[in-house]
């Protein structure tokens, strides 16, 4: 109980850092860029003091304050939000991961950074964003859980247009918060259905009250709004759109955002959801479907990009398709496991990425490097590291990961995302190491005079590729039968799972990995199979996948014309009903008014004359019998 | 033989003089005028209802007396008060009496 009391720090910290840099330290960049390092390494030494804690007692520590306390009047039911910590397995594991990717993203962007002109903004930014992150991982309850996912927007926006001079980075900026806008609309009717059903945000009372209400047509529309917010954020199908073009932020910030932050995020809502979710059959098969198709449409994209960072982004979206999959599955240990795995070798992967950018004066077609490996070895070789850990190869960390689900998918006897996740597993090792063959081997494709990078950008880099060997081993049987515990019997819903081996489904899976690579060799090292024919044997396929299944364009078209002409119908109806009834009214009381003006001229015999007439008029009623008068 | 309808139609005529007066003339002293010729013609009323209706009472005269009384101070502090306005914005037209209009 000791170190969870000081959960509230992990994200007070950041935000004082934010606030402080903002205010105070704007001028000085290094001071600001080692407030903001300062504070996140406080975040982790807590974060990490927390995790060793509920590894050795896995009770959950709770602290809340009233923020809002409205008592019950009438027919209005009272109101009660907290702003409080929840430290949990779940909780501590994912702030672990959090800081640790971000304080070594925070080190690697002051040599990234290095001499642009909003360096301290920049600092400014990634401590909001560490905040928001921060906040959103320890909330005890939904209205806070929404609370901090909008600050996670609002910091995205301002990390991925961080660059704002340049247009399509402003574009992308506004891209991503107007996408992340569509979803957490969804998400914010969920969590008020959910409040006027349950009448409580917290997750603890609903926990008990959910499975007790039976309703479950509304509990089944509520957890489909809800993970409207997670398809957002993770960046699923049909609105994954933003996150390919959220890589004209800093790459940092993308290496951030893919790894530990803005898309982890949405998974996590689910982990935290799964209390409500696994009421409702409907949605988890919507959750693992949506999953299952996003990991094998956005692996298909990431083969024929030319672009390092898109073919990244791609990849993270087919491994966020994989964890959404996974806990679709009712597999919560399997998808925050990978979750966890991910964070580090894709954060690799994206740093080993800027460390390439920088090398090449920001170049950032791989069929313009070529050769790298002579000149960065520590960049080559960790991403290598990286690219094999998310490959699956044994026995790296994406191997364990990945084996969970596929075995979870077994399980739950769904065979379609089994060999869904196969193909994945296959495509995922060809696009990777096809980025590899062409960037960083073979002979220079263009005249580039890349070198190896400061320590500050390759330390990270090594630290990670550490951490992307090992720490799949958590939840290995190994480990288990070392520590008699590991991943699964710490972090899980319900009941703990033992970590299981097959060796059916390991070899299945590596051979899928082993294959993608060797196909890759085959067309990329060697060069018996040309890559060119294989484009033309396909043209539609090759321009399909190229265009990105025409989704963007689509959205183009219906933001063009429908979406412009529900616009223009909102407009006129604002403009000529709501403005017209309004001033319409306004009109037809001036009229009135000027009408009743020439009553009160102000001359006295007009008065006069008035009143006369008024008499008379009374005279005439009061007397004619007809009309009730006194005269008989 | 005269008869109250006589008396009647006179002070109806008087009143209708005065009012028409009252509301139509420019002049201050105009407009007092016609008001006296009101007031008078609803004397000859009270005095011709009190003539032919209650001979032996003395209510109506009684009433017009009075009335007479109140014209008399009202004369008095009416034209004093349209003296001095004349002094002085030199002008006694009621149109021209919109100091205190807003």
């Amino acid at each position: 109980m000791e170190m969870a009391q000081y959960g509230w720090l992990i994200p007070a910290l950041p935000f004082a850092a934010f606030i402080m840099i903002a205010f105070l330290f704007r001028r000085n960049r290094m001071l600001s860029a080692l407030t903001a390092l300062a504070s996140i390494a406080a975040s982790f030494l807590v974060s990490q003091g927390i995790l060793v804690e509920k590894i050795k007692d896995p009770a959950v520590f709770e602290l809340a304050v009233d923020w809002l306390k409205l008592s019950p009047a009438g027919g209005f039911r009272g109101l009660d939000i907290q702003m409080g910590i929840l430290i949990d397995p779940l909780s501590s594991v994912m702030l672990f991961v959090v800081t640790f990717v971000a304080v070594l993203v925070a080190l690697f962007s002051i040599g990234y950074m290095k001499g642009d002109e909003g360096f301290s903004r920049y600092f400014a930014y990634l401590s909001l964003f560490a905040f928001s992150m921060l906040g959103l991982v320890v909330s005890n309850n939904f209205f806070q859980m929404f609370v901090f996912w909008e600050l996670v927007g609002l910091s995205s926006y301002l990390l991925i247009g961080f660059w704002f001079h340049k247009p399509s980075a402003a574009d992308a900026a506004l891209k991503a918060f107007v996408t992340n806008r569509w979803a957490d609309f969804a998400f914010m009717i969920g969590i008020i259905l959910l409040f006027v059903k349950f009448g409580t945000f917290h997750f603890g009372e609903l926990a008990r009250m959910i499975p007790l209400s039976g309703e479950i047509g509304l509990i089944t529309l509520i957890g489909l709004l809800i993970f409207v917010g997670p398809v957002g954020k993770s960046a699923q199908f049909p609105l994954h759109v933003w996150l390919p073009d959220a890589m004209e932020g800093p790459t940092p910030v993308s290496a951030f955002i893919h790894a530990a932050t803005m898309v982890a995020a949405g998974v996590y809502l689910i982990a935290r959801s799964f209390i409500l979710f696994e009421t409702s059959e409907t949605v988890m098969t919507v959750i693992a479907y949506v999953g299952g198709f996003t990991s094998i449409f956005a692996a298909s994209i990431a083969i024929v990009q030319r672009d390092v960072k898109r073919i990244l982004a791609y990849s993270t979206l087919s491994q966020l398709g994989y964890m959404v999959m996974a806990m679709g599955i009712g597999s919560l240990t399997a998808g925050m496991f990978h979750l966890t795995t991910h964070a580090f070798f894709k954060a690799l992967l994206f740093l080993g990425a800027g460390s390439v950018i920088i090398a090449m004066h920001h170049e950032q077609d791989i069929f313009r490097m070529g050769g790298l490996s002579k000149k960065m070895p520590v960049t080559t070789w960790t991403f290598v590291i990286g690219a094999l850990a998310l490959a699956g190869i044994f026995p790296l960390a994406g191997f364990w990961s990945k084996d969970e689900i596929l075995l979870a998918a077994l399980h739950h006897e769904s065979y379609g995302l089994f060999v869904i996740g196969l193909i994945v597993a296959f495509m995922t090792a060809f696009y990777m190491f096809r980025l590899i063959f062409v960037a960083f081997f073979g002979e220079k494709r263009s005249d580039h005079h890349a070198h190896e990078t400061g320590w500050l950008m390759t330390l990270p880099l090594v630290l990670l590729a550490v951490f992307s060997i090992f720490s799949g081993l958590v939840n290995s049987p190994v480990f288990y039968n070392m520590f008699h515990r590991s991943f699964s019997t710490f972090v899980f819903f319900e009941t703990p799972e033992h970590p299981e081996f097959s060796f059916a489904v390991a070899g299945i899976s590596t051979a899928a990995a082993l294959g993608g690579i060797w196909f890759a060799w085959r067309i990329y090292a060697k060069r018996d199979i040309p890559a060119e024919s294989i484009a033309n044997k396909y043209p539609r396929t090759y321009q399909l996948l190229w265009n990105k299944y025409y989704i963007d364009k689509i959205y183009n078209w219906i933001f063009n014309n429908i979406m412009i002409l529900i616009g223009d119908l909102f407009d006129w109806i604002d403009h000529k009903l709501i403005d017209g009834f309004f001033d319409g009214m306004a009109r037809l009381l001036g009229f009135t008014g000027r009408g009743l003006r020439l009553t009160t001229s102000g001359a006295l015999q007009n008065y006069a004359l008035a009143m006369f007439g008024a008499v008379v008029v009374i005279v005439i009623l009061a007397s004619t019998p007809v009309l009730g008068g006194v005269l008989k | 033989m005269i008869g109250l309808p006589h008396f009647l139609i006179l002070a109806a005529a008087l009143f209708c003089i005065g009012f028409y007066c009252a509301v139509v003339k420019k002049n201050a002293i105009a407009v007092f005028m016609g008001i006296e010729l009101m007031l008078n013609s609803a004397n000859i009323n009270l005095v011709a209802f009190n003539r032919f209706i209650a001979p032996d009472k003395l209510d109506g005269h009684v009433f017009a007396i009075f009335v007479m009384v109140v014209a008399a101070a009202e004369v008095a502090v009416g034209l004093a008060l349209i003296v001095s306005i004349y002094r002085h914005r030199k002008s006694a037209t009621v149109d021209d009496l919109n100091l205190m209009k807003w």
